[in-house]
């Protein structure tokens, strides 16, 4: 682990550390949640991936903006997305963050300027780099920060954005969460250059791949490059080499890839990782890890609460919202 | 009092683009070729020197790329006029017209709006064959979220536009490719006009004939030649696919007891389908014979100048079909 230690504090650290394990903890209760069958539709899980969504989030202002997938539990738990309206929009009640209608996949919450989970993959790219271009043309300084997997590299929409984006020099950084496979598809049966990054240089956008499994390193890479961006250099290209160490959804048994090397991912666990070298550090001690558990769990719990008890929203409101209702 | 000076619908859409520029600086237009070339139907002349590459954006060809960022842009705080060169290439930016502009209102709870204005051309008539000439304003119209414009006058090139960058929504204007050199006067304060209401262009006692976009002159020659004959034609210009002006079309039907749907898209699954389908429902009782339809014929459009005519609606049959349903 490459830790710039002048840089990173205790605190710090601790924060990142605290971050993962809420994610994990999330995404393992709604894995029960729905064999208990408290959540339905696609459920995506990022166990394994929590390292990139918190660094990159702990490296944005509020004013920013973030574009995501259907895999982007933990980006709105990050990004300061109450755990119990989250939940909640697990649950399809009204109460959730996008009133119960997006479900797991289509989070949103325009107080956090979290423009929402895109379930068609490289979707979201165009949106982003729509964003960002409106902050130019406004003055703005802001970032918009774009997830995606590697899938989407395959799709045009992903070169379209690629292009016009270093083209109009717009103020977007592309994060790619490389976990490797798409849905069971791996990398190389579906790519003829599986080094994504290099996809992002050769639109001539500065570019580089990390160790996803790494916060710090994932921590250290974003904040150059959000800072490089909000100074006016145009979109940067993060492809973060991860993981996921399970299912793609609830519905795959996993016939394309070996139990071996899922547990060989697993040795490289982010969050044991973090943990484990901020002990050997002297700075992690065993009621911080006890504080953060309890604390995960508290949240995590209290969402559950929130979420059995919230409302269905009225079938009479079935069709509100398909336009704007004018005020007038 | 001097004469409007004459002006065609060319110069309409372009001036509802300025003054849009003028009026509101939120407002920018980017496409395939908007800016040095002019416009590929030369709408956008002469706006690159007046307003500047920031706010005349030429675009790669990437439908889906400036689509999609239309409506990001959309979402934050700009009015985006998007211009599609034809509806053909449409196609290439469905994904983003249909599964982001139309539904991130109803599915993110109503957090987020998209006030995006998509411009491009339609139709058929210039030779351009079948990957430039097709009307598919009717596969929008099927999907919620979205509005449907189709001007078919002067007015309505020039004042849709207007109110479509005021609507909170995704507005699609679909400008007929054969309509772009109508001339016509305009008047002085001519300016927004209201969406979602059809127009009776020709008041009638003894048929409907029902029709939108680039149809429309070729069933007011209709009109005319029925007139001649002892049939006083109703005509209704839709002016808006969706949402429907029920009302104004099952109040014309009930009038005139009879109804004929020009559609320049083909028969199956059409916009007429649905407008027929409607006065069934609505005004069946009213009827005094079938609802006639006048489509375009169920081929890819051909180049060859008779095959592309046969292929679109025309004047004789929609006189035939109008006599037809009057008996």
């Amino acid at each position: 682990m490459s830790v710039p230690k002048l840089l990173l504090t205790r605190d710090t650290l601790l924060g990142l550390l605290r971050q993962m394990t809420r994610v994990r903890r999330f995404e393992e209760k709604c894995a029960e949640l729905y064999q208990a069958e408290k959540i339905r539709g696609f459920l995506h899980l990022a166990v394994g991936e929590e390292a990139i969504c918190t660094a990159i989030m702990a490296a944005l202002t509020p004013e920013d903006a973030v574009v995501a997938t259907y895999r982007e539990h933990g980006h709105a738990l990050v990004r300061g997305v109450p755990a119990r309206d989250i939940m909640a929009e697990m649950y399809g009640k009204a109460e959730g963050c996008s009133r119960g209608r997006g479900g797991s996949m289509h989070l949103f919450s325009a107080a956090h300027r979290f423009y929402g989970g895109y379930a068609i993959v490289g979707g979201g790219l165009p949106l982003a780099a729509g964003l960002a271009l409106a902050d130019r043309m406004q003055g703005q300084k802001r970032v918009t920060v774009c997830f995606f997997g590697e899938g989407a590299a395959a799709e045009g929409e992903f070169h379209e954005t690629m292009n016009l984006s270093a083209l109009w020099k717009l103020p977007v950084l592309f994060v790619c969460e490389n976990n490797l496979y798409a849905m069971g598809t791996r990398l190389d049966l579906s790519e003829s250059e599986t080094d994504i990054h290099a996809k992002a240089q050769a639109y001539r956008m500065p570019s580089e791949s990390i160790d996803g499994m790494d916060v710090v390193a994932v921590d250290a890479a974003a904040n150059r490059a959000i800072a490089a961006i909000r100074d006016g250099a145009g979109p940067h290209f993060l492809e973060c080499r991860t993981y996921r160490f399970r299912a793609h959804s609830m519905f795959d048994p996993q016939l394309y890839r070996s139990k071996e090397e899922v547990e060989e991912w697993k040795e490289r666990d982010p969050i044991p990782r973090l943990g484990n070298w901020m002990r050997q550090a002297g700075m992690l001690h065993d009621r911080d890890v006890e504080k953060i558990e309890a604390d995960a769990k508290i949240e995590i719990d209290d969402a559950i609460a929130f979420a059995e008890t919230g409302k269905c929203e009225p079938v009479a409101e079935l069709t509100r919202h398909v336009y704007a209702e004018t005020a007038s | 009092m001097s004469a409007a000076p004459e002006i065609t619908y060319r110069d309409a859409c372009r001036e509802a683009i300025r003054d849009a520029m003028k009026r509101d600086e939120r407002v920018f237009l980017m496409g395939e070729d908007v800016g040095h070339y002019g416009g590929c139907y030369a709408v956008s002349k002469g706006l690159l020197d007046e307003f500047g590459p920031e706010r005349i954006r030429d675009t790669p060809l990437s439908e889906s790329g400036f689509t999609g960022m239309g409506i990001g842009a959309a979402m934050n705080g700009m009015r985006p006029i998007v211009e599609i060169m034809t509806v053909n290439f449409a196609l290439l930016a469905l994904d983003q017209i249909v599964n982001n502009a139309a539904t991130i209102r109803h599915m993110s709870g109503n957090q987020f709006g998209v006030p995006l204005v998509i411009r491009m051309a339609t139709g058929a008539g210039k030779q351009l064959a079948a990957q430039h000439s097709h009307s598919l304003e009717g596969w929008f119209a099927h999907v919620p979220g979205l509005k449907v414009l189709t001007p078919a006058t002067l007015e309505d090139a020039r004042g849709m536009l207007w109110t479509a960058l005021e609507d909170p929504d995704p507005v699609l204007i679909f400008e007929h490719v054969m309509l772009y050199n109508m001339a016509g006067t305009l008047a002085a304060d001519a300016g927004a006009v209201p969406i979602g209401k059809a127009a009776i262009r020709r008041p009638g006692k003894h048929v409907s004939l029902i029709t939108y976009g680039g149809s429309l002159p070729k069933v007011m020659k209709a009109a005319e030649e029925l007139a001649g004959q002892g049939i006083d034609a109703e005509v209704i210009d839709l002016r808006t696919l969706r949402p429907l002006d029920d009302e104004t079309i099952c109040g014309s039907v009930a009038r005139t007891r009879r109804a004929v749907i020009v559609d320049e898209g083909w028969r199956s699954g059409s916009i007429a389908a649905e407008i027929s389908a409607r006065i069934m429902e609505q005004a069946f009782w009213n009827l005094d014979a079938p609802v006639g339809r006048v489509c375009s014929a169920e081929v890819p459009i051909p180049y060859p100048h008779h095959l592309e005519e046969a292929a679109l609606p025309q004047v004789p049959e929609i006189v035939a079909a109008a006599k037809k349903v009057v008996g």
